[in-house]
């Protein structure tokens, strides 16, 4: 298996950034696993991570007074979790792995502090994270219309 | 010949070319309940004469008393002899027509319109991109597919439901997935706990999907926003306009390019579709109240 200094430049999430930079987030990023069923984080608790699936699916949840509803789901490749950027920071949702998972995690506390201090890694990795939730908006926002309510065959 | 008596039978057999308007009768040899509101009814003609027809191709079907809608064939093309059509209940057509027992006798005008025309994929790979009941459509050129299987690359169906519980042909599904060699991929909008499978926009898996986009074929049917953004990301991803075809469903009325109540622009859908290439809709589709 890759180290995550090695496997970061790989992803698209983390394309075009320096050695120097990679380093830097792959010193506040960790492996985790998580088995089918357990929640990688919970609504309302603080968002210390996000998180970069290598393997596996999250299933993006809502709790309602039934059985709670996925919203979305993430997987292989995906980037999960933009509560770290948002004060003040807490999951909005919560996020259950549908199958065994594994992800890179990275320390939010940590990713703060060095975007504080440096001020352009801040804006880039803010930049990547706007065009993440573009995406996730752009999507919600489809399945806002029930495009499949309709036809006849 | 010396007299009228002397004249073939009408239908298939006849010298002169059937009446387009004339439905022809069909009995109903089984219904299958797909989903909650949707059901595959497979007709046989009471005439014996088989009915050809493309993969794409459509009919109207008429239920005899209250009136015919436009419906796609969704069954084996190598079967004439048996056609099938998968009807959602939407209306009261589409209510008389799901609830035809076997026995019971339809109308079939058609086929009407152009076919998916896979055959142009050969040698490369087929992406077939459903929405919804629009997998119904698709269903015959995925069966084609299949029947020639090895003159195809990476064929790939990826396939966008509303909830699990609308997911159509679960059966071929699994069997083409495992027994087919086809990559199937699943994508719900609304996921209950239970689902343990994808949920969110078909559009999303286009953008993951493994195919070689310079030499794919690619087949779209669903609805028109679904549509919109599907051919969008297929393009996004290199594949050419005229390599990806999309089912367009407009009011389909005569079927033959008269009444005029399907028309987008200049084209009537009936005939000049309802199979087209993106070349020709992507000015269209993207247009208000066109």
């Amino acid at each position: 298996m890759q180290t995550i200094a090695q496997y970061l430049p790989e992803h698209p999430f983390f394309a075009g950034l320096d050695a120097a930079t990679t380093n830097l987030l792959a010193g506040c990023a960790s492996n985790i696993h998580v088995r089918a069923d357990e929640l990688l984080f919970r609504e309302g608790t603080p968002a210390d991570h996000f998180y970069l699936l290598r393997h596996g699916r999250i299933a993006i949840e809502v709790r309602t007074p039934g059985p709670p509803m996925v919203l979305d789901t993430v997987e292989d490749g995906d980037v999960v979790g933009w509560s770290w950027v948002v004060p003040p920071y807490l999951w909005t949702f919560d996020g259950r792995a549908s199958i065994d998972t594994s992800a890179v995690a990275f320390d939010a506390a940590c990713l703060r502090v060095k975007c504080l201090a440096n001020p352009l890694l801040g804006y880039d990795l803010m930049m990547r994270f706007v065009r993440l939730m573009n995406q996730r908006l752009q999507s919600a926002r489809v399945r806002l219309i029930d495009m499949y309510g309709g036809t006849n065959g | 010949m010396d007299s009228v008596a002397d004249l073939p039978p009408g239908g298939a057999a006849t010298l002169i070319r059937p009446d387009p308007m004339l439905p022809r009768p069909f009995r109903v040899h089984r219904v299958h309940q797909d989903t909650r509101d949707t059901y595959t009814l497979e007709l046989e003609p009471t005439d014996g004469a088989p009915l050809a027809w493309l993969p794409g191709q459509f009919t109207m079907l008429h239920a005899f008393g209250v009136g015919e809608a436009p419906i796609s064939i969704s069954g084996d093309p190598s079967r004439p002899d048996r056609i099938e059509h998968t009807i959602r209940n939407v209306g009261s057509v589409t209510a008389a027509l799901v609830a035809a027992g076997p026995g019971t006798v339809l109308g079939v005008r058609g086929p009407f319109g152009t076919g998916w025309d896979v055959d142009t994929g050969r040698g490369g790979d087929v992406v077939v991109v459903a929405g919804g009941i629009g997998l119904a459509p698709l269903r015959p050129a995925i069966l084609e597919l299949i029947a020639h299987r090895a003159d195809f690359d990476r064929v790939v169906l990826l396939y966008g439901a509303r909830t699990p519980e609308d997911i159509l042909f679960t059966d071929d599904l699994r069997a083409w997935a495992e027994r087919d060699g086809i990559i199937v991929e699943v994508t719900v909008d609304n996921g209950q706990h239970a689902w343990r499978g994808r949920v969110g926009l078909v559009t999303q898996l286009v953008t993951r999907a493994g195919f070689d986009a310079a030499r794919a074929l690619a087949l779209v049917c669903g609805p028109e926003v679904m549509m919109r953004y599907a051919a969008q990301a297929l393009s996004d991803r290199g594949v050419r306009p005229e390599r990806l075809r999309l089912s367009m469903e407009r009011n389909m009325k005569c079927g033959v390019g008269l009444c005029g109540h399907c028309q987008l622009r200049e084209l009537f859908l009936c005939v000049d579709g309802p199979v087209l290439g993106y070349d020709r809709l992507a000015p269209l589709m993207s247009r208000a109240e066109l």
